[in-house]
């Protein structure tokens, strides 16, 4: 009974010293760890339009195309689900050009059809085969995500059906040796060296922290920005896929006085994990791939994700401004994320419709041999399926929105 | 598929490495930050321990009991107008605000684990349920209570808001001390003290550890169990609205439907630590769990092996003393 009182009483009064401690301390400047971020200073100005090519290949074309009615594209991929936002920005895009085209050619009225696979690997493979399966379908952009690509590609493979994805980033994926695949965006394994150099380069950072989380994308991307950093790399910590407290690995960085925060991975932890960088006193740069470009991430890391920047291997099409009326009269929104891929895939596949290859086996030759400019970029494939110059994009957070800063990397 | 495994390859060759230097340099900020963790899942786990001393049940549905306080939080600072950016208050309204969200949490947190026991455990105690039938139905509850919140309010997180931003208080070994960070474990550690008193010295408190030794004699002798009973569950409940609003400070972003899950387990985890239906066992387990996980991730460089260490040295603990540091019981009070 005396031992537990001495206790209590004891745990009161250090409770009461610690109180009292920290009034009488409030007024104590901060100490020496506060990082001086000289990258935290540059100000690259938000991007107000993109330059287009001059004679990019429009889904209209010269008007006089010609093809039999069944003639059809589809969409494959996400309709509904967790990510289905990505999905509609996409298929909104490619219904937008085969509008245009059809608009322009009284003689071949492309159909188009979707189907959903709501962005899971598991069930894409019912709506792939679907697909397949109808005749008339002889081309496909999709599908978005890498999961699901890698689980279908076999499927298209086998039926020699041709599809460009808009999204799927994974690098491994033209690995499978696969003919029919098509990516009509830059990789994981192009946006690394590309974030390397926007890090070290336009954004004058010194030091870089690099933070992967562990799922493929985190893991990948964080290897190939780390190869490009070089040097300036000073550290690297990995985190896990749901984890909320990042207290360790935040020491770790305000210890080694990093300007510049690379975290490779999604906005689930990337957000909260910008928040409890800032908490501490992080004056640096936070940088994150595609991952991390979403308006969610702005919700939940709060005012702290005014210190961020993005990579991504999309283009903005919002600042194209004949695309964007289009595509806002179309779907009712500004183009998102991957809208105009989505153009521009479907753009590739109506125009080897209008030069006359209506069947699959003639299309997949045109999408193979196709050298001309899309509205985003230069479209030419190697012979596994990658963009032979992709282009990649910077994005930062300026007033609580995502805003293109130009094309980085080059 | 060869650059597939070159990919992987970093991971695997470096699979384990000490970085101990990293330790030294960053020990006195991983103790603080440690420390701040740990009082959370104190309080979470004194929620645990003292169902467990009363009832010899594993109220699985306690993490939605916490989490339910986190949305309280949540619904309190939006009702007050707060946004992502933390507006600059002068200290009595910070606190004025602060009392607020503490009183909505540990309401919401309170009334969900009254709830809980009227509606899930209380029939079954009625019909004399075998404990594997607690068991389950617990489980089964937190399910439930997940899942209604997911129906409610969808699977994104609320949007984060913050109350205030941070300040630098003092300087300990050349680390900073926070302002929530000190606000947290002093109010965790009066929170507890006041907790242990009450156990202890209060007329309730008595009855409670009569309940926990033997609820049959303890009848006998006037205690009504089934008060005993609610009161433990609203205790608890306090104590995770409590848990709630600190954690919502450090972690505003975290208020999502299945947001109590982990930290539940951690909690549950620390409770058998320090002895399972010991109040300071709890204490003592909530500490040394939010320590040991964060020493462990800046030495292994990878969070993947935060949880490994602390599971670890769980089981180390466990195999030297089955029943926990401090002991089990809390109707023979060892402590």
């Amino acid at each position: 009974m005396y031992r537990k009182k001495v206790m209590t009483t004891l745990a009161a009064a250090a409770t009461l010293g610690m109180l009292l401690g920290g009034c009488a301390n409030q007024a104590a400047a901060p100490g020496g760890s506060t990082s001086e971020g000289a990258a935290g200073a540059v100000n690259i100005p938000a991007l107000t339009s993109v330059e287009t090519p001059k004679d990019a290949v429009l889904p209209a074309g010269d008007g006089k195309a010609n093809c039999p009615a069944t003639t059809t594209l589809a969409y494959v991929g996400a309709e509904t689900g967790a990510n289905a936002q990505l999905g509609i920005n996409i298929f909104n895009g490619v219904q937008l050009a085969i509008n245009e085209h059809n608009a322009a050619n009284p003689g071949c009225q492309v159909q188009f059809k979707k189907f959903d696979t709501e962005g899971d690997p598991n069930k894409a493979t019912g709506p792939v085969t679907q697909a397949t399966k109808e005749e008339g379908i002889i081309g496909v952009v999709g599908l978005p995500f890498s999961g699901e690509s890698k689980s279908t590609g076999n499927i298209f493979e086998q039926v020699k059906l041709v599809h460009i994805t808009p999204a799927a980033t994974n690098p491994a994926l033209t690995d499978n040796g696969w003919t029919t695949f098509f990516r009509g965006l830059g990789n994981d394994a192009v946006q690394g060296p590309a974030a390397a150099k926007f890090i070290t380069g336009k954004l004058q950072a010194k030091k870089v922290y690099i933070v992967q989380d562990d799922s493929e994308y985190g893991i990948g991307l964080g290897k190939t920005t780390s190869d490009g950093l070089g040097s300036a790399l000073i550290g690297t910590d990995k985190v896990t896929t749901g984890q909320k407290d990042f207290s360790a690995t935040i020491s770790k960085i305000m210890n080694s006085k990093a300007d510049a925060v690379f975290y490779s991975g999604y906005y689930a932890e990337g957000a909260p994990f910008d928040q409890q960088l800032v908490a501490k006193g992080y004056t640096g740069t936070f940088v994150g791939p595609d991952g991390l470009k979403d308006d969610q991430f702005i919700k939940q890391a709060g005012d702290a994700s005014s210190n961020s920047y993005f990579t991504c291997p999309c283009i903005p099409g919002e600042l194209i401004p004949s695309f964007e009326k289009a595509y806002k009269s179309l779907a009712n929104m500004e183009p998102g994320t991957y809208s105009i891929e989505g153009y521009d895939a479907a753009t590739v596949l109506l125009s080897g419709i209008d030069a006359g290859n209506q069947d699959r086996p003639s299309l997949l030759k045109w999408v193979k041999s196709y050298d001309k400019d899309g509205l985003s970029k230069h479209y030419k494939w190697n012979d596994k399926g990658e963009l032979q110059a992709p282009t990649v994009y910077g994005y930062k957070v300026e007033n609580g929105k995502i805003v293109p800063i130009g094309a980085i990397g080059e | 598929m060869l650059p597939t495994i070159l990919l992987a390859a970093p991971v695997s060759n470096d699979w384990i490495t000490l970085d101990f230097p990293s330790l030294a340099q960053n020990f006195w900020s991983a103790t603080f930050d440690g420390l701040t963790f740990g009082s959370i899942y104190a309080l979470v786990a004194l929620g645990y321990t003292l169902v467990y001393g009363v009832l010899n049940l594993i109220n699985f549905a306690h993490s939605e009991v916490f989490i339910m306080g986190c949305y309280g939080v949540w619904f309190t600072l939006s009702f007050l107008g707060f946004g992502p950016s933390a507006p600059n208050l002068d200290i009595g309204q910070i606190i004025v605000n602060l009392l607020l969200a503490f009183i909505v949490a540990i309401a919401a947190s309170a009334l969900t684990a009254f709830l809980l026991e009227r509606l899930a455990y209380k029939p079954l105690r009625k019909r004399n349920a075998p404990r594997l039938v607690f068991l389950i139905t617990a489980i089964g509850a937190s399910f439930t209570i997940q899942y209604l919140i997911f129906i409610w309010r969808g699977p994104v997180p609320e949007q984060a808001l913050t109350m205030f931003k941070p300040t630098p208080i003092f300087d300990v070994f050349g680390t900073i001390i926070y302002s929530d960070q000190l606000i947290i474990v002093c109010a965790a550690v009066i929170m507890m003290v006041v907790t242990d008193l009450f156990i202890s010295k209060s007329r309730t408190g008595r009855g409670i550890r009569a309940v926990a030794q033997d609820p049959d004699t303890a009848t006998l002798m006037g205690v009504n169990k089934e008060r005993i009973i609610i009161t433990t569950f609203v205790i608890g409940g306090i104590l995770a609205g409590a848990a709630a609003l600190f954690y919502v400070m450090k972690i505003p972003s975290g208020v999502v439907y299945n947001g109590g899950f982990i930290l539940g387990i951690k909690a549950f985890a620390a409770a058998v630590l320090g002895g399972i239906g010991n109040v300071r066992g709890a204490l003592l387990g909530g500490l040394l769990l939010g320590l040991i996980g964060n020493y462990g991730q800046i030495l292994l460089g990878n969070s993947q092996w935060t949880d490994v260490v602390a599971f670890m040295v769980l089981v180390l603990v466990l195999l030297f003393r089955p029943e926990g540091i401090l002991g089990t019981s809390l109707g023979r009070s060892k402590a």
